[in-house]
């Protein structure tokens, strides 16, 4: 135990650089996804066939691929298309476009909950697609999105560490090369754990609030 | 005003309107009567655009109803509706229900939206709930708001679907005599109803629907009194006296 702490007060200040690069991917594929995946969901709630089509055949795509080999695609394969991309760029990029079909299924689902009486009360005063989903249907589906949605985050945070596939060195690979070098696997992974444990705790405490303010209506 | 002519309508293979020819003048209040399943919401809901219909023609105030068409904006900001569920806003308050239409659909200024708006909470006797949720209100208060609503986009005509159906019996009273008010100012109002007695104090005419046609039409008076119609006697037989 005593080890522990003299690693853990050695390795942490190298580890928080990890935690720094895990912060920036989440947030940015957390961002992207949530951007993507609500254009996904309006093109399939659009009542528009072909925008509908194309949605629901783009969301199962990105479903059926594993996001490491999605990360793959855009760090290894794209540059001999002539696009090249940073490691951090590429992992946000494609956390954000694996999570984007998620995060699509879900606003779905919350938009769907809506009783269609309110589209209709909305048709009836002259309201047009656009401003019926703006001033009436989103406002009322983010109650029953947001639990969901801080489910994904905190998955989010956790499928972070598949950066570290394409040589982003956020907590995982930051632990895995101490524990390379120092053979101390034990400290290095514990404290890793702990990390994320750490950055988790909150989120689930946010999901827990979404959750019980859902619940009150 | 309002001009159905031979409208056609069904819903996969059930026809639920076949042929329905009928007019509604302006500052006429209409009442239409019959069984459930007959159509009668379905003319309602065409007539604004809420549902398409197959065949014939309907027009407000000349222009036709097309539900696929950009027109079909004009139409809904002439013709209000109100429903039996009343679809409140249940994130908006009172106040902001009634002023959601005028705002963002009219553009009217903010300043002037909110006084009519709170004139209009005023008209319907809920000055004091403008700023209540919707879960708040008794099912009556609910339906009251609704008709500020349809009333703050300033229609042509309100078409009112079965509005105190879903209501506890001593909450239709409120709603209904905020109808009357309404016709004795002159709204024009089609209302599905199965208030027999609102339809012969309040209304000019009556219609009575089965089986997706008018079958007997009249002076709400003599028609509810001295049905001619087998069928419509025999249907104010069982709802007059359901014993």
């Amino acid at each position: 135990m005593k080890g522990f702490w003299r690693d853990a007060v050695e390795f942490f200040p190298i580890l928080l650089n990890g935690v720094a690069l895990t912060i920036i991917v989440t947030v940015g594929s957390l961002l992207l996804s949530t951007v993507l995946g609500l254009v996904w969901a309006m093109m399939r709630v659009s009542g528009i066939k072909v925008l509908s089509m194309l949605s629901a055949s783009l969301i199962n795509v990105i479903r059926g691929i594993p996001i490491i080999v999605l990360l793959f695609y855009l760090y290894f394969v794209m540059p001999d298309l002539g696009v090249t991309l940073s490691a951090l760029q590429a992992a946000i990029l494609g956390l954000g476009i694996a999570y984007s079909a998620y995060q699509a299924e879900n606003f779905r689902a919350g938009i769907e909950a809506i009783d269609k009486g309110q589209i209709e009360a909305a048709q009836s005063i002259g309201m047009g697609w656009w401003l019926t989903m703006r001033r009436v249907v989103l406002p009322q589906a983010v109650r029953i999105v947001l639990p969901p949605y801080g489910n994904v985050m905190i998955m989010m945070l956790k499928d972070s560490s598949q950066a570290s596939t394409i040589t982003v060195a956020e907590l995982a690979l930051q632990g895995k090369l101490i524990a390379s070098s120092t053979f101390k696997n034990t400290s290095v992974f514990t404290l890793v754990a702990l990390m994320y444990l750490t950055m988790s705790i909150p989120l689930i405490l946010l999901v827990r609030h979404f959750e019980k303010r859902a619940g009150k209506r | 005003m309002i001009e159905l002519n031979d409208v056609h309508k069904s819903f996969g293979k059930v026809e639920v309107l076949k042929g329905i020819t009928a007019s509604v003048q302006k500052g006429e209040v209409v009442c239409i009567i019959g069984p459930s399943g007959s159509g009668k919401s379905t003319i309602l809901r065409c007539i604004n655009g809420l549902e398409s219909y197959d065949r014939g023609e309907i027009s407000v105030e000349g222009l036709k109803v097309d539900r696929d068409a950009p027109s079909i904006v004009n139409i809904r900001t002439r013709v209000s509706m109100v429903f039996q569920r009343f679809n409140l806003f249940p994130h908006r308050t009172a106040l902001e229900n009634v002023i959601e239409g005028p705002l963002y659909v009219k553009k009217e200024p903010r300043a002037q939206a909110l006084e009519r708006g709170r004139a209009l909470l005023a008209q319907v006797g809920l000055a004091e709930k403008a700023d209540a949720h919707p879960p708040q209100l008794s099912g009556g208060q609910q339906q009251r708001v609704a008709i500020a609503r349809a009333l703050a986009m300033q229609p042509k005509a309100i078409l009112f679907d079965e509005p105190t159906s879903a209501l506890d019996p001593e909450l239709v009273g409120d709603v209904l005599g905020v109808m009357r008010k309404l016709a004795d100012d002159g709204m024009t109002m089609v209302v599905v109803t199965h208030e027999m007695g609102f339809a012969r104090d309040v209304a000019d005419r009556v219609l009575f629907i089965d089986g997706g046609v008018i079958v007997e039409q009249g002076p709400a008076k003599a028609l509810l009194n001295q049905p001619q119609h087998p069928r419509t006697q025999d249907f104010l037989r069982r709802v007059l006296h359901p014993l």
